[in-house]
Parts: C-alpha cells; sequence; structure tokens
C-alpha cells in the first residue's frame, strides 16, 4: 500500500489513436484559421475587403501554374532554413542569426561560382559553391556558438548581433570586393543562365527544391532515428541531464550550430543558384525570422515543416501579386506570421491547461 | 585627416553621438528593469518601433512634440501589455512572443504607414532644442552635449533617478527578488506577477519613447523598420551593466558615438562606406562580449515564468 | 485546565490534486503556548495542509478557523497579515540580499525602505530568539542553520502568533537541531502556537507539546499534552506505530524507518577487506564554481560488497564528491582508481565502462529527461552504443521492448513505457534510476540521498536494493543528510565538513555521538577512525 499516488491511467498507447490525432490536426489548424480572422480584421480595418484578398492570394499562388511553379521555387530556401532552424531548436539552441548566415553565403556563392564556371564543369562548380556556402555559414556562427558552448553566455543576442553583423559586412563585400564592373548599381557578378541549378523538366522550377526536401527529410530522420539526433535532444530538453548522461555538452553546442548555420548558408546559395545568379547590395529577404513561426507549428517535425512551408510560401507569392493588384503591401504577411505565433501559443497554452485538468 | 581633430567634426561627433545613444539609453534603462525582474524582453524592438510610429503620428496630428513623446510611450506600453499579458499572466514562452511581436509590429507599423503616409512621406518641423544656459556657450562639448531636446536631458535624469531608486525603495527589491528567487517574494506576499508586469510595462513605456524620439527628434520622420536593431543593442547593454544604470549610459554614449561616425566623418571630409561604419556598433557588441564573457550576469530566473506551488 | 480558544483550527478540510486525495476530513486545533507536532511519513498530506495556512492553496472542503471564526487565507500575503508565519523546507530567501534586505521584503513597491524600523524589530527578535546574527551578511554566504533562523525571523517579522515549521532538521548538525529546540522552547514559553512538521519520531517525542498521527492524508490518532508528558519515548514509539499501521509487530520494517531503530541490515555483513579496494579516492579536490562547496584532499578506500556512508549537512562537499567519482566533474588534483586503473582522467561514459554508477539526487532535474519517455529514459545513458544502437541508428523497438522488461522486473508503475517518466510519481521514478543504474556490469555505485521525499515503502525497497547491491560484491557510496539512514545501511560512515573529509567511523556502538562531533568540525583524530 504505497501512500503516494498512483500514476494514472493517461491516454492509452495505441487506443484513442484517432482521437490524438483529432486534438493534433486541431492544435494545428485552430491557430491557423484565427491568424487568418484575425489578419482579415485588420484588412478590413485599414479598409480592405478581406475575403478579396485571400481569395486573390490562394489563386495567384496556389491555383495558376505560374504561381505554383513560383511557390515551389520559393520554397527552396525556406525549407532549408527550416532544417537548419530544426536542427538548432530541437537541441535547444536559439540560432536567430539566420538572415547573416544565408546573406553571407549566398554572397560568397555568387562571387565564386561565376569566376569557377569558367575553369570547371558545372557539375564540380554547383556542389563545390554549395559546399562552401555551408561552410561560411557555418564560420559565421563560430563566435556565438564558442560564447554559449564556454561561457553560456546566451545566443540569443549574440547570434542576432552577429546577424547584423553579416548583412552588413555582405553589403561591403558587394561594394567593394565583388562589385562587378559592368554594373552601375553594386551587385556580383552574374551568373550565366545556363551555368545555373537545372530546371526540372518544362518548369521554371530548379532542381534546389529537390534538394531543400532531402535534405529537410534528412534532417528528420537524423533527429528521429539517430543516436546523433537523439543526443541534440537531450541536450535541449535537459543540459543538467545531459551532463549527467555523459554527453559532450560544449562539442554538442559548436556542432549543432555548425549544422544550423551551414544548412542556412546552403539555403542563401540555392536561392543564388537557382534563381537571382547575383545578389544585389542592400538585397536582404530576410527569412531567417519567418521561418521561426512554421517550423515552431510543425512541432519541429520535418514534414510538418514542409507544409508549412508550401502554404507560408503560396501566401507570400500570392501577397506579392496582392500588393500590386489590391493594394495590400507585402507587410500584412510579417502580421499574419506573428499572429500565427500568438495563436499557436495560445492554443498550446489552453492545451496544457485542458490535458492537466483532465488528470 | 587633420580635419578629425577640427571642431565641425568634434561638434557633429557629439551631437549625433547624443541624439542616436538617447533611443539606446532608453532602450537599455528599459530592458534593465525587465532583466532585474527576470524577464527577457525580446519584443522590445517592437515597443521602440511602434512607439516610433504612434509617437510620429501624435506629433504630426497634434502639432506638440510633447504629445508626441507620451504617445510613444503610450505605444511601446500597449506592446508591453500584450507581452505581459501572454507571457507574464499565462506563462507563455519568452522568447517565441518576443519574437512574434518583434515581427509582428514591424509588419503592422509598415503597414500602417502605407495606408497613412505613403503618399504624402510627410515630415516633422525640426524639433525643439532646449540649450541649457552657460553649459552650451562651451566650444566644441558645448553645441554637441548642452543644446538638445528636453528628453536628452530627461534621459539622463533617469540615470540617476533608477540608480536611487534601485538602492533606496523598494522598487529595487522587490526587482531583484523576483529576478533572483521569485518564490521568496511570493512567500513574503508580494505578487511576483504584479512586480513582472510593473517591469514589463515601464520597459514599454520607456523603449517607447526611446523610439519617439528616434523618429521624431533624430530623423523627423517615421520610416518602416527604422529602428534597425536599436532594440536589441538595448537587450546587449543591459546584459552587460549588470544592474547599474551608469553602464547603461556609458555603453548607450559610446555605440552612439560609433553610429554618429559616419556624418560625423562627411563633415570632416572623410568618406568611409556607410556599411563599414554601421557594422561599427555590432562589431563592437561582439568584442564587447568576448572580452568580457566571463563577467556578463544574468539574474538566475531570467526567462522562466513564475507560478506558485504548482505541482505539476 | 481552561477550554481557551485555539488560535489556529481546521475543520474538516480536504484537500485533492490530480489522483490523489493529499487530505482527507483533517480537523486540528493548534493552541498558544504549545509545540504541536505533526508527525507522518513522506506523502502523509502534513506540507500540504501547512500550505493552506501559509496560503498557497486553498481548501477543497472545509473551513479554516482563526480565533473562532471562519476565515479564507488567500495568499501568502493574507496569512502573514494573519499573524501566520511559516517556514518551509527549503530555504525562501533570495541569496543576493542580506539578512536584512530579506526581512524587509514585502513593502510595496512605492515604499521607501525603513532600514531603522527594520533593524529595530531585527534586534527585538534577535532576543527573542536568542541568535546573534549579522543583519548585512550577504544571505548566500550564511550557514544553512543561520538562514533557517533568518527564515524564522521572517515568519514571525509581522507579529508572533503562529509559527509553522516544516520539516526543519533536515538540514541541520545534531548540535544544529539542539538549538532549534532551545528556540522552539522560547518561543513556546512566550506564547507562540508552533506547528512542527516531521516524520521522525524523536523529534516528535524530544520537542513536541502534542502529536497528531498523520497517515495518507488522515488523522490517524492524537496525543495530548497530558498522556505525552507521562509516556516514555518507546511508549509513544509503539502508540504511534499502533495509530499508524493497526498493530505493533505486522509493519516492523516500517516503523523501524519512522522510528530510526533499524539497524538489523548492516549488522549481518561483515566487510571483507582482506582483498584490494575497488576504489581508491586519494587527496582529491575540486574547483569552486558559482554554487555548491569545493572538495579538499578527499582520500578514501573502498571495498567490494562494502557499503560507505557519507554523512554531513548539505552543502559540505557532498554534490562535488558524487559528481567527481562519476566523472562529471574533474578533479582539480588528486587521483582516483578503480581497481587498480586509475581513471582521474575519464569522463562520465569512460566510468562507466569501468563499472561507475551514479544514482543523482536531482531525479527529474538531472537524472531523467521529464519529457521523454521511460524507455529513453532508461538508455539515456548509452545514447549510441549497442545493442540499442546500431552505426548510429536507433532500434526503438529494441529500446521499447528492453523497457517493457525492466518495468516488469523492476515493478515500475506507469501506463506504458512510452509514457513521459516526468508523469510519474518521486518513487516510480526513482525505480528507473535504480533500473537503469544498478545493471549487470555495475561494480562501483553512488547513491545521493536515495529515498529523499519517498514514502515508506519506497525508502524500504531502495534500501532493501542497496543492501542486496552491496551482497552481490558492488562497492557503494551512500550519500544521505539523514543519519538514521546511514546507520541503518553502512558499514562505516565518512563525514564531509567544509569539502574536507573529517573522518570514517565505524558503524557500531556510539557511532552516533563520534558522527556528531565530526560533523561539528572537530578534529577526526579526537574521534577515532577506521582504516
Amino acid at each position: 500500500m504505497s501512500a503516494e499516488a498512483e500514476t494514472l491511467p493517461g491516454q492509452l498507447p495505441g487506443g484513442d489513436k484517432l482521437k490524438e490525432i483529432g486534438a493534433h490536426i486541431a492544435r494545428v489548424l485552430i491557430p491557423v484559421l484565427l491568424a487568418l480572422i484575425m489578419g482579415g480584421i485588420i484588412l478590413l480595418i485599414l479598409g480592405k475587403d478581406p475575403l478579396a484578398y485571400y481569395g486573390y492570394v490562394a489563386k495567384r499562388g496556389l491555383l495558376t501554374w505560374g504561381g505554383l511553379q513560383e511557390t515551389f521555387t520559393r520554397m527552396a530556401p525556406l525549407l532549408l532554413i527550416g532544417a537548419g532552424l530544426i536542427v538548432a531548436f530541437r537541441a535547444g539552441i536559439w540560432n536567430l542569426g539566420g538572415d547573416g548566415q544565408f546573406l553571407l553565403a549566398a554572397v560568397i556563392t555568387s562571387a565564386t561560382a561565376p569566376v569557377l564556371v569558367g575553369t570547371l564543369p558545372d557539375i564540380i562548380v554547383l556542389p563545390l559553391c554549395m559546399l562552401l556556402s555551408i561552410a561560411t555559414g557555418a564560420l559565421w556562427s563560430v563566435i556565438p556558438a564558442l560564447l554559449k558552448a564556454r561561457y553560456g553566455i546566451n545566443e540569443i543576442i549574440t547570434s542576432m548581433m552577429m546577424s547584423f553583423l553579416g548583412t552588413s559586412f555582405a553589403n561591403v563585400l558587394i561594394k567593394l570586393l565583388f562589385w562587378d564592373p559592368a554594373t552601375t548599381v553594386p551587385q556580383t557578378r552574374t551568373l550565366p543562365v545556363e551555368d545555373r541549378l537545372p530546371r526540372l523538366g518544362d518548369s521554371t522550377v530548379h532542381s534546389g527544391i529537390l534538394i531543400a526536401l532531402a535534405v529537410i527529410i534528412l534532417v528528420h530522420l537524423m533527429m528521429t532515428r539517430t543516436a546523433f539526433g537523439l543526443k541534440l535532444q537531450v541536450v535541449g530538453a535537459n543540459p543538467a541531464a545531459a551532463i549527467h548522461a555523459g554527453l559532450n555538452v560544449s562539442w554538442l553546442t559548436i556542432a549543432t550550430f555548425a549544422i544550423s548555420a551551414g544548412l542556412i548558408g546552403l539555403g542563401g546559395s540555392v536561392e543564388i543558384l537557382g534563381v537571382f545568379g547575383t545578389v544585389r547590395a542592400d538585397w536582404n529577404p530576410a527569412y531567417g525570422l519567418l521561418v521561426v513561426p512554421l517550423v515552431f507549428l510543425a512541432r519541429f517535425n520535418g514534414f510538418g515543416t514542409i507544409g508549412f512551408v508550401f502554404f507560408f510560401s503560396a501566401l507570400m507569392i500570392g501577397g506579392d501579386s496582392a500588393a500590386r493588384r489590391i493594394g495590400v503591401p507585402n507587410h500584412f504577411v510579417l502580421v499574419l506570421v506573428a499572429l500565427l505565433l500568438i495563436f499557436l501559443a495560445v492554443v498550446e497554452y489552453l492545451d496544457h491547461i485542458r490535458r492537466k485538468k483532465a488528470r | 585627416m587633420e580635419g578629425l581633430l577640427t571642431q565641425p567634426f568634434l561638434t557633429a561627433l557629439l551631437f549625433g553621438a547624443v541624439t542616436a545613444g538617447v533611443p539606446l539609453l532608453l532602450a537599455g534603462l528599459g530592458e534593465q528593469i525587465s532583466e532585474k525582474a527576470g524577464v527577457l524582453n525580446i519584443g522590445i524592438e517592437g515597443m521602440m518601433l511602434f512607439g516610433a510610429y504612434t509617437g510620429f503620428v501624435a506629433a504630426y496630428y497634434t502639432g506638440s512634440f510633447t504629445l508626441g513623446f507620451i504617445g510613444g510611450g503610450i505605444g511601446g506600453a500597449v506592446v508591453a501589455l500584450i507581452v505581459m499579458l501572454l507571457c507574464i499572466r499565462f506563462g507563455l514562452n519568452q522568447i517565441v512572443i518576443g519574437i512574434a511581436v518583434t515581427i509582428g509590429f514591424e509588419g503592422l507599423t509598415a503597414l500602417l504607414h502605407y495606408f497613412q503616409f505613403s503618399r504624402t512621406y510627410p515630415r516633422l518641423d525640426a524639433a525643439p532644442l532646449l540649450a541649457i544656459p552657460g553649459l552650451s556657450a562651451i566650444p566644441v562639448i558645448g553645441p554637441g552635449l548642452f543644446n538638445h531636446n528636453a528628453v536628452v536631458y530627461l534621459a539622463v535624469t533617469l540615470v540617476g533617478v533608477f540608480t536611487w531608486m534601485f538602492r533606496s525603495t523598494y522598487v529595487g527589491l522587490n526587482l531583484e527578488a523576483a529576478g533572483n528567487k521569485p518564490a521568496a517574494l511570493d512567500a513574503a506576499g508580494v505578487s511576483v506577477i504584479k512586480t513582472r508586469a510593473m517591469a514589463v510595462l515601464s520597459t514599454g513605456f520607456l523603449a517607447g519613447l526611446g523610439g519617439a524620439y528616434l523618429a521624431n527628434v533624430g530623423a523627423g520622420l517615421f520610416v518602416p523598420m527604422m529602428t534597425g536593431g536599436a532594440g536589441f543593442i538595448g537587450i546587449v547593454l543591459a546584459m552587460l551593466a549588470r544592474g547599474k544604470p551608469v553602464w547603461v549610459l556609458l555603453g548607450a554614449a559610446l555605440f552612439g558615438c560609433s553610429l554618429s561616425m559616419t556624418t560625423a566623418l562627411q563633415v570632416a571630409g572623410v568618406n568611409v562606406p556607410t556599411d563599414v561604419v554601421q557594422m561599427l556598433p555590432f562589431a563592437m557588441v561582439m568584442l564587447v562580449l568576448v572580452i568580457f564573457a566571463r563577467h556578463s550576469v544574468l539574474p538566475p530566473a531570467l526567462g522562466l515564468p513564475y507560478v506558485r506551488g504548482d505541482r505539476g | 485546565m481552561s477550554q481557551t480558544q485555539a488560535v489556529v483550527a481546521v475543520r474538516n478540510v480536504t484537500k485533492r490534486f490530480p489522483g490523489v486525495i493529499a487530505n482527507a476530513d483533517v480537523s486540528l486545533d493548534f493552541n498558544a503556548g504549545e509545540v504541536h507536532v505533526l508527525l507522518g511519513e513522506n506523502g502523509a498530506g502534513k506540507s500540504t495542509l501547512i500550505g493552506m495556512l501559509a496560503g498557497m492553496q486553498q481548501p477543497d472542503e472545509g473551513e479554516i478557523l482563526i480565533g473562532g471564526a471562519a476565515v479564507k487565507i488567500a495568499s501568502p500575503r493574507h496569512s502573514l497579515e494573519l499573524g501566520i508565519g511559516t517556514v518551509f523546507q527549503h530555504v525562501l530567501l533570495v541569496p543576493s540580499l542580506t539578512v536584512i534586505e530579506n526581512l524587509m521584503l514585502g513593502g510595496s513597491w512605492w515604499q521607501r525602505l525603513a532600514r531603522g524600523a527594520a533593524l529595530k524589530r531585527f534586534q527585538e527578535l534577535s532576543g527573542l530568539l536568542g541568535v546573534t546574527i549579522d543583519p548585512d551578511a550577504q544571505v548566500g554566504r550564511l550557514s544553512l542553520g543561520e538562514q533557517q533562523q533568518v527564515e524564522i525571523m521572517r515568519a514571525l517579522w509581522r507579529g508572533e502568533k503562529v509559527l509553522i515549521l516544516d520539516e526543519p532538521t533536515s538540514m541541520l548538525t545534531p548540535q544544529g537541531v539542539k538549538d532549534l529546540g532551545a528556540v522552539m522552547k522560547r518561543l513556546r514559553d512566550k506564547g507562540v502556537a508552533l506547528i512542527l512538521i516531521t516524520h521522525k519520531l524523536v523529534e516528535a517525542y524530544a520537542f513536541g507539546d502534542r502529536v497528531s498521527v498523520l497517515r495518507l492524508g488522515r488523522v490517524v490518532g492524537d496525543i495530548p499534552p497530558e498522556r505525552l508528558k507521562a509516556m516514555t519515548e518507546s511508549q509513544v514509539t509503539d502508540t504511534v506505530i499502533q495509530m499508524m499501521f493497526g498493530t505493533t509487530e505486522a509493519h516492523a520494517r516500517d516503523a523501524e524507518i519512522l522510528t530510526g531503530r533499524g539497524r538489523a541490515a548492516h549488522k549481518d555483513r561483515a566487510v571483507d577487506r582482506s582483498g584490494a579496494a575497488r576504489l581508491v579516492a586519494r587527496d582529491v579536490s575540486t574547483e569552486a564554481d558559482r554554487g555548491a562547496c569545493p572538495l579538499r584532499d578527499v582520500s578514501f578506500d573502498l571495498w567490494p560488497g562494502e557499503v560507505l556512508g557519507i554523512a554531513g549537512v548539505d552543502g559540505n562537499g557532498q554534490k562535488h564528491l558524487a559528481e567527481v567519482l562519476a566523472g562529471q566533474r574533474r578533479a582539480g588534483s588528486g587521483k582516483i582508481a578503480i581497481a587498480g586503473v586509475d581513471v582521474t582522467a575519464d569522463g562520465v561514459p569512460e566510468r562507466r565502462r569501468h563499472g561507475v554508477r551514479y544514482v543523482t539526487d536531482e531525479r527529474l532535474g538531472e537524472g531523467t529527461v521529464g519529457a521523454f519517455s521511460v524507455a529513453t529514459n532508461l538508455v539515456l545513458k548509452e545514447i549510441g552504443h549497442a545493442p540499442f544502437w546500431k552505426r548510429g541508428i536507433s532500434d526503438w523497438p529494441l529500446i521499447n521492448d528492453h523497457a517493457r522488461a525492466e518495468i516488469k522486473r523492476n515493478d515500475i508503475r506507469t501506463p506504458s513505457e512510452k509514457t513521459p517518466v516526468g508523469r510519474l510519481s518521486g518513487g516510480n521514478i526513482q525505480k528507473v534510476l535504480l533500473a537503469r543504474e544498478l545493471n549487470a556490469e555495475a561494480s562501483v555505485a553512488v547513491f545521493n540521498k536515495p529515498t529523499y521525499g519517498l514514502d515508506l515503502q519506497n525508502t524500504r525497497l531502495a534500501h532493501d536494493r542497496i543492501i542486496a547491491s552491496a551482497e552481490s560484491g558492488m562497492a557503494i557510496v551512500v550519500i544521505s543528510t539523514d543519519l538514521d539512514e546511514l546507520l541503518e545501511v553502512s558499514d562505516r560512515i565518512a563525514v564531509m565538513f567544509q569539502g574536507h573529509l573529517a573522518g570514517i567511523v565505524e558503524n557500531g556502538p556510539d557511532v552516533e555521538r563520534k558522527v556528531g562531533l565530526l560533523m561539528t568540525g572537530a578534529q577526526s583524530g579526537t574521534v577515532g577512525e577506521a582504516a
């Protein structure tokens, strides 16, 4: 007869599986719907028709072949950033320096690719540049990684500072080092279209999307099925337990940062090698923070992230056009993303309360 | 290079340093209050930005700079209210909400600005400057340091006020307890939630005020995303200041100098690319962090929501 | 004796938490000028009850009476205003503030700090309690006993009506316990109503005027002052056991733990020290970091089949000792050898390969990842190794199978192996830790506070496990602040004092006195030690 509480029969594994799936879907859909509704209200206040806006966005981003291709194209860098964030967040590391890592890697790629295509075959240049960009991203994360691993300094601030530093530094590189003399507006030498990432079939979508999909799936498998992934999760869930279990937390911290930043750098490279072929000064799509809520919504699941990135890319592509046609600037997407995050956090909290009461 | 030591350069440097440093000072002082209480306020950038917008709108439509500053403070406090509700009252993750608030208000202010002012891009008249009699007559530093808008003097005075407040009133005691061992504060009968809520709201007001200053005095207009990381620099200043407002002042001064370098150098006839100069403050932060890595101190309860007697 | 009204009373109070009834229909009176002891094992509901008096929780049923009138104690502030001061088990002082600042805590933000008035009150209470402490000392630097005295002052700050002490002696030396007893007596004589929570019958007898016995959330018996005064300690023991278990013999082991009288276990064993020592530590020192006390030149030998108890007030280096033996903390100087092999430079994985196991005191904070399943936690220290991992890939079916077998073997109560370990009760989490650590290849095991917070049954199970492991040849170190526990299981007892090993004593006659002396810092030479 124990005086302590017996553990309660909570959800039985296997049984009630359907209910669990239903609850899971609800936890994901409800924040999305709430965000869309709230966003719609804001549009109304600003004097715009939300249904027209959403309808146009959906049509342009999803329902036309041209728009759909653009959506897929946009997905490539976002998926890679998502992969990088999953690795970091699961390990409890807030890598918020994505913008700097992305941009610097893009600049390095755009500076080296045009130079190399003359001397080496394309089939070597493209992977080489991608590897270079991974290294660039990883290198840019070394300082925040070391500060955290050695001195426990909060990586939110350090990675953010490095991001500001990185974006400025990228501009300096373009304007001072890599400026294509043939252009008036500072930008790097343009990589000829035939040397960029090959298109898929007849579409305008480049093969970078395949790389991105492969990477994020691999990352997901790594996190869920390998010892390394489990180690990262232990560090993220309970650093004291990680030490207790004999894990080398310092090394894992640095490795996580390097992988995360490297993948984000790869995203930058893919965007240049597949889409732009050049980096113009003061260009900064600032995807680094935007992907954060998507990864949270997917609860750090790789496949879920693919879904949310798709939805978000369609939103961005549609939103770009809507900016011109309906007069709602694309800043609105930022508002939607923020609402999504907030509603997600609220729904999670309510769900947590509900489950506590049920026990 | 002799242009560097001339009066115009130094005066321009000092004047620009103050103008650039005051928003950082206000943000840093505000963030310091939050951090003492154990709240890592990542959303401060959003508070500054919204304060910049509301401050600009208030000043534009009323014609009064004072109302502009108050409007800015209120704007920042509104954002803080959201953070307070979600993070302090409900205990949601402070980092996630902070990011959401920053992104959201970046977008919202840009959106509002587009719908209201994008066609006209109005500017405010030059902000009223208050020259301190006597001091402002000193060559070089006089016009550089003592001929500024009243908010500047207010901000510097706040440093002294806060120092006294932290040492001699219950504000300092309660904040430190809330940040170090909230359970002790609770057991003493003081509401940890209320203490942290007041801290966050104060941060919001100060950050909003800083944003309003940036827009109305520093620039004279509102540009989307105009804070450019000032809020985050405020976080860094608070982190390094180890609880003493005086250090926030010094840090803000240092940053202000580096930020005003570009224009000052141009005055001196030296042409350094803007981007290089823009890198300076952030490079400096990283340098300071690396050098003083061992000494950065954060309260133990930072970032953790407090739940009384939670058995779960 | 005239019927005076109780200062505080609880009537038919019931309190429920998810899955457990913490208090069931409890009615008690607390009178002025009386030390009322609430006696019961861990989990009996004592802390919950006083939590309600302290304003932390609300009763689900029943009422609380102050001076005869029903009152709803809405918050800790309200409780303090009503004159009820509570000293909890864990120190609730802000370490970075001074003593006087901690005592002044409680004012609203707009008020000035009235140091003068605070100092006056401080002198008053110092006199009342008979203690001397520097008001400007930083609390973090005070000893645990001094911190507790400050806590008592804080509890009495606004009025000396009711003082509640929750398990106050667990962190004190034997001398500190005596000092606390003196303080309680002074307060009682001044008319304060004292409520003392303890699970040690010895304390109930030594300090109490009235004893109420709780079990499983109910009051199972009450010994009023007239009766208590007339009884001897063994009579009280029998009465309490009768109240708790119904008979005097049936639950002899439980009773032993409760009364701290069971020493049977170690007497049956004789340690064979003819061979080489299994674990040798020589002059081991660690570096101080923010927090725990570092080790200074600790040396001892440990033989297979031996249980070495580590006694001492919390915070005298025990945590560092456990961590340095486990490999979690590097020794700044000195040597550690296992079965003759120098392992000083080895980290946790290498130590584990040499057979070292560490059951930590922080079960959820360090020993497990609460959000992960029982299955994952059972292999937490084997990540990447065969047979659960092949070439870095996880074999989840095998991990889950293994977990199911361990759950059965160790009687771990959990809905499934996939349940997050944080949902289990403390006793079952401890079973998970024991299952994980005490596997086949273990040769040296370190236990840190193995029965902290556990009820009698799980305490007994843990002790049985320890003794069984020793009998099978393991060399065992048990670190505990509970001297009775060490007396029960240890062959020898070492005492930590300020990072030094003050001395090692054979667990025989007069051991308590010797250990007590060592705990206060007396030199080992004068007390008598084993080889």
